[in-house]
């Protein structure tokens, strides 16, 4: 019996949500929804150019400016390549890490956030658990942020070198993106969609540039909800329903250390979600195969499929580079140019 | 005691089903008489409040805050948190007992009445239901309400155990004192240590953050009102502390259809906000039960409108500005509400859905009164405390948190448009607050 008033018996004006004051910082990229499809187009223009700029060149962008890697995460892939992007264009880089800092004596993110900017720095590259931590340190310190990677939310970054990837195989030479660049392309992202700071980023800016994005993965990893994170976005619970209709395969890696005790048969799991190589051959044969790394080889993806002539991987971290210079100089020109690039 | 007239206001006290111009004179701590304009018998050598134009009305109630002392004295006292309500127009609060240590004693219960605590308005604790809090061992209530408790609650944490809220309500029920539970099944929110951090649902899946299943309060309400039912003793009242799901509300309906004695408060932020509200972290909107849905947050207002809401109660959870300015998951739940429910309330409740004026007062004054048993309060007829409350129905203001007299800001309501501005409360005869002569 459902006791329950049926509806509200008018429609009542309700307080309205305020609008969002970040960025504070022009120079900032906290989120894929930073950017609009112009800014997004400039981006990828200014990589390929700085990619292909003279190194000695390059070197005069941003010589001598300072630039703060914060990484309270291990990091490979991201922190090498930020790194290489700011010193490519003559930034001093500077590392704190959460084991080797006074944020082991309990240093608060805003207190080691203010000491940066004292000491310097003018742009703050922030790796964090915490999800929103991107938001915080803006909010506290007001440089230019970049987020790279908080917690299970968003990881910016890695959405747009994942589109320059896909943009290189199905759409190449083109830079200047529209609502329609990627019409008629699926990417199937599958795995631990849950907890993916990845997944969050690509199925928040692919669909704008009309890709439809398929989600996959078992309930644990992925609840019904998540379909409801913005436009075109499907969830197919069915791995091989999902390969069928997709140009793009992005893998996910099951991210034991934010499971939370939950319990997962991986035997069955990989019965299910692993991209093995007769799964690529009989359903997408020509489809694109990514991952944003580390990847574990042999559980989401087999060795044979990581190392094949599908696989993306090692070029998404390729590009990287090329989309991080961007994104740091825009972080440390944005304000001189007086608006959002 | 000197005595005190308010002169030339608009007598609202919905307990006594007054509402017109009287004059009104307090003495002794008491309300003595209450008549017609310029009729009073009594009025020789009295201090004289002019309120003409201003709507005088019993002192507001609080059933549910959280003043902090013993024990975490940065963040709030018993002095600074009572000097918040007397600015919002609270003459009585209800002090929950999770403060370091926990309330669960007649000696704390006393330290926190006794005089030296300086509270601007009287002081009602809320004693643990259970030593410590932690929900295995009921408290000797008799001991407790002797010392002067008038409900037991664990609030900040559930009384989870099926036979230990049993026993609480039945123990509670012989000695005359309300169970106040703070339904949250722990089991859901704080799966394997992750502590959820806000609703759950497609903004928390967005923002990455663990979400609390509205299920987490509704199962525990529905869990309670069985134990209720079961118990079959009539004295047995259950209360729901701030209830914020469509779901708990309905349970909460059809056990007062049953006849059962089963009350609950919703809290402003509960029947104003939504996880929007949220936005991109902002830990001033971070509380326990969270912000919910847009459906959730329309029940509460529909349910207000209804009359199955028993009080409006803030939850005021004073937090200091170092400990909200961290990591959405790492700040701790909670936002004030003294200084801004009334201002709230006569807002959207009374000026926007259109709420009678003498019925939102009745959510924040008598009703919760008489939730607690506090004899002589929540009305202003002859021979009650002298509790009172004088405030301009008309003006608007703007609600400055930097300007609050609790210790803590932690509020979301910060730059809002109130309606009401108090301009005297008066405890027991006393003035406790008189607004700044602008």
């Amino acid at each position: 019996m459902n006791l329950a008033p049926t509806a509200v018996r008018r429609q009542l004006t309700t307080p309205p949500v305020p609008a969002s004051p970040f960025p504070y910082n022009p120079g900032s990229l906290l989120s894929v929804l930073d950017l609009d499809l112009d800014g997004i187009s400039h981006l990828l223009a200014r990589a390929t150019a700085l990619e292909t700029m003279d190194p000695l060149v390059r070197d005069r962008i941003l010589l001598k400016r300072r630039v703060a890697l914060l990484f309270y995460e291990s990091s490979t892939r991201t922190r090498t390549s930020f790194e290489l992007a700011a010193k490519g264009l003559g930034a001093d880089t500077t590392l704190v890490s959460s084991l080797s800092s006074s944020i082991e004596k309990g240093e608060t993110l805003k207190d080691t956030g203010l000491t940066l900017r004292a000491l310097g720095a003018e742009a703050i590259i922030l790796r964090h658990n915490s999800s929103g931590a991107a938001w915080l340190l803006e909010a506290e310190t007001r440089l230019p942020v970049l987020n790279a990677g908080d917690g299970m939310h968003e990881h910016p970054t890695q959405a747009l070198l994942d589109l320059r990837t896909i943009l290189a195989h199905l759409r190449p030479g083109v830079e200047a993106v529209n609502a329609e660049t990627l019409s008629g392309v699926t990417v199937a992202i599958t795995g631990d969609i849950l907890h993916s700071r990845v997944a969050r980023s690509n199925m928040l800016l692919l669909p704008r540039l009309g890709a439809h994005v398929v989600l996959c993965g078992p309930k644990e990893l992925l609840p019904d909800l998540a379909a409801d994170a913005g436009p075109g976005i499907a969830i197919e619970r069915d791995f091989e329903a999902a390969l069928r209709q997709s140009q793009v395969v992005m893998m996910l890696r099951i991210q034991a250390e934010r499971l939370a005790g939950q319990q997962l048969d991986l035997e069955e799991y990989k019965a299910a979600y692993q991209l093995t190589g007769p799964r690529l051959a009989l359903l997408a044969p020509t489809a694109v195969v990514m991952h944003p790394g580390p990847i574990i080889r042999g559980l989401e993806i087999t060795a044979g499929v990581a190392d094949g002539p599908q696989s993306a991987i090692l070029e998404q971290v390729h590009h990287g580079v090329a989309i991080r210079m961007a994104v740091v100089e825009r972080a440390l020109t944005a304000a001189q140019q007086g608006g959002r690039a | 005691m000197t005595a005190l007239i308010i002169r030339g206001g608009q007598l609202i006290d919905p307990a006594a089903g007054i509402d017109g111009l009287k004059d009104i004179l307090l003495k002794d701590g008491r309300v003595a008489e209450i008549a017609a304009p310029g009729k009073l018998k009594t009025a020789n050598g009295a201090e004289v409040l002019d309120a003409t134009g201003l709507v005088v009305a019993p002192g507001l109630v609080d059933m549910h805050v959280h003043l902090r002392e013993p024990g975490q004295g940065y963040k709030e006292t018993i002095a600074s948190g009572t000097a918040a309500a007397a600015a919002g127009g609270f003459t009585a609060v209800a002090a929950m007992p999770n403060t370091r240590p926990v309330n669960d004693s007649p000696e704390i219960t006393r330290w926190m009445l006794a005089p030296e605590r300086n509270a601007a308005i009287r002081v009602f604790p809320i004693a643990a239901a259970t030593r410590g809090s932690k929900g295995e061992t009921i408290n000797d209530y008799a001991a407790l309400k002797s010392a002067g408790a008038v409900a037991v609650s664990d609030d900040g944490l559930p009384i989870l155990k099926d036979a230990v809220m049993r026993e609480t309500l039945a123990a509670a029920a012989r000695i005359g004192l309300s169970v106040i539970q703070h339904a949250e099944d722990t089991r859901m929110t704080h799966a394997n240590g992750a502590v959820a951090s806000m609703n759950l649902g497609p903004t928390s899946f967005k923002l990455g953050l663990r979400g609390m299943a509205p299920e987490a309060e509704s199962s525990i309400v529905e869990r309670d009102i069985r134990l209720v039912t079961e118990l079959r003793d009539a004295r047995a009242h259950l209360h729901v502390a701030h209830t914020s799901t469509a779901a708990a509300l309905a349970a909460v309906r059809q056990a007062r259809r049953s006849g059962l004695r089963v009350t609950c408060e919703v809290a402003p932020h509960h029947f104003l906000l939504t996880e929007e509200h949220v936005g991109l972290y902002n830990t001033n909107a971070k509380m326990c039960p969270p912000l919910r849905s847009a459906a959730d947050r329309d029940a509460m207002i529909e349910a207000i409108l209804d009359g199955v809401v028993d009080a409006i109660a803030t939850d005021h959870a004073p937090h200091a500005v170092h400990e909200k300015e961290v990591e959405f998951e790492n700040a701790p739940n909670g936002i004030t509400g003294l200084e801004t429910a009334l201002g709230l309330s006569l807002r959207w409740l009374h000026k926007e859905w259109r709420m009678p004026m003498g019925r939102v007062l009745s959510l924040l004054s008598a009703q919760p009164a008489a939730l607690l048993g506090l004899k002589g309060r929540g009305t202003l007829i002859a021979g009650s405390f002298a509790d009172v409350v004088v405030f301009d129905p008309k003006a608007e203001w703007t609600y400055n948190a930097r300007e609050t007299r609790s210790k803590s800001r932690n509020t979301p309501f910060d730059g809002w448009t109130m309606q009401g501005r108090v301009r005297w409360t008066i405890s027991e005869g006393r003035i406790a607050y008189a607004a700044p002569v602008s």
